[in-house]
């Protein structure tokens, strides 16, 4: 699916921008009037190199704030400090991740991953998130296809469960809004919505025999 | 009074929690500095690991948006959104938010500054913004980093979530501020 959704964006755009090229307007004045020019396409190429450096350019930014919080990590880790947390919220781990063990560090890092989630702190997510998969992987039987784990995680974080968006609320106060954090309570509702919405379709599909988890090589059924 | 608790939550939650996961390691006697540069040094290898990833899924939605691809489906779904109380200058916003993050924020910006960050547009600009996320990125950067290619129902759940996520803060702005 996401090869489909990379040809439908990459190719529909070089082909909206070409068709744009031929500059057809139409009024009931003078009728259809067509006024060639290459800027369309000149204008995406820019776009497609501006892209292709901010791609780079975030991934280099990312590089400090990972080693941060991965260096925090490995300390919570070795002190016992991931344990204590990913018992707390052992209940509910365990229900939504069946395949995973419950004293696996992967728990540990998806429970890091969700709190800093619902407190907003974007930056801080990620590299806990990315910390996730990689624990996640290594339960995988077959590296190049997610587990039905991987995808709830997935679900989880792309459903955004959001308590406190940090991030609105500021450029809302800036605007001088009457009151910023208005928006807290519907946002929790919505998110709310979003997520148990996420949590079903991902147990839902998981069963569909398009999604099955191919057998790992040398195994037998 | 709420808002001085959001605004002090968010300042304290980040050097409280280093504090305590350092505070924690120094008290299981763990060599926190040689622990912190030993995890530290994955941080690299990550950020480098997830570039192609990055690079492919920015340059596709960068075309879509440049070519002006974008504002087409925008006129073509204006009909429809108008239907479940959702103003026609939302359309950009519930577009862009599952592609790009920053893109996002800036139409939220954008209609905040133009219609006032009291009107309702902003107001349901600001509730979908919180509540949906950048899914094209997170799935590109985390299946990224650990390889996988074959995402099975990870994206059609994850889009499905977004769709709700969208209609629920239509339907929740107007239940609140409408």
């Amino acid at each position: 699916m996401i090869n489909t959704i990379w040809i439908v964006l990459m190719g529909g755009g070089i082909l909206v921008a070409a068709f744009q090229c031929l500059g057809l307007d139409y009024s009931a004045a003078s009728g259809l009037v067509m006024d060639p020019s290459f800027v369309p396409l000149t204008d995406l190429t820019k776009a497609l190199f501006t892209s292709a450096k901010a791609a780079v350019n975030l991934a280099i930014g990312l590089i400090g704030i990972m080693a941060l919080w991965l260096g925090l990590m490995k300390i919570a880790e070795e002190s016992g400090l991931v344990k204590i947390f990913a018992r707390a919220v052992r209940p509910v781990m365990v229900r939504l991740f069946p395949d995973v063990p419950a004293d696996h560090p992967a728990m540990g890092a998806m429970v890091m991953n969700i709190a800093a989630n619902m407190l907003g702190l974007g930056n801080a997510a990620t590299p806990l998130g990315l910390k996730a998969m990689q624990e996640l992987q290594t339960l995988n039987k077959v590296k190049d296809t997610a587990t039905n784990a991987m995808a709830t995680f997935m679900a989880l974080n792309t459903s955004s469960v959001t308590f406190i968006p940090a991030t609105v609320i500021g450029i809302r106060a800036a605007a001088n809004a009457s009151n910023p954090a208005e928006i807290i309570g519907p946002v929790i509702l919505a998110t709310g919505v979003s997520t148990t919405v996420a949590i079903i379709m991902i147990k839902l599909l998981q069963k569909l025999p398009k999604y099955r988890m191919p057998v790992p090589e040398g195994e037998e059924v | 009074m709420f808002q001085g608790i959001i605004n002090g939550v968010s300042a304290v939650a980040i050097p409280v929690l280093i504090l305590a996961i350092v505070g924690h390691g120094w008290y299981k006697k763990v060599k926190v500095y040689e622990v912190f540069t030993d995890g530290a040094k994955e941080g690299f290898d990550v950020a480098v690991r997830i570039i192609p990833f990055l690079v492919a899924i920015l340059v596709a939605i960068g075309a879509f948006r440049a070519s002006g691809a974008l504002d087409m489906i925008t006129g073509l779904l204006a009909p429809l959104t108008s239907w479940i109380g959702m103003p026609g200058e939302i359309i950009p916003m519930a577009l862009m938010r599952p592609l790009s993050g920053s893109g996002a924020l800036g139409i939220v910006s954008e209609l905040i500054t133009t219609h006032g960050p009291d009107s309702l547009i902003a107001r349901m600009a600001s509730i979908m913004e919180g509540s949906t996320e950048t899914t094209f990125y997170i799935l590109a950067v985390y299946f990224g980093s650990v390889g996988v290619t074959k995402t099975r129902h990870a994206l059609p759940a994850a889009l499905t979530a977004d769709l709700a996520g969208i209609i629920a803060a239509v339907v929740v702005t107007q239940m609140v501020f409408g």
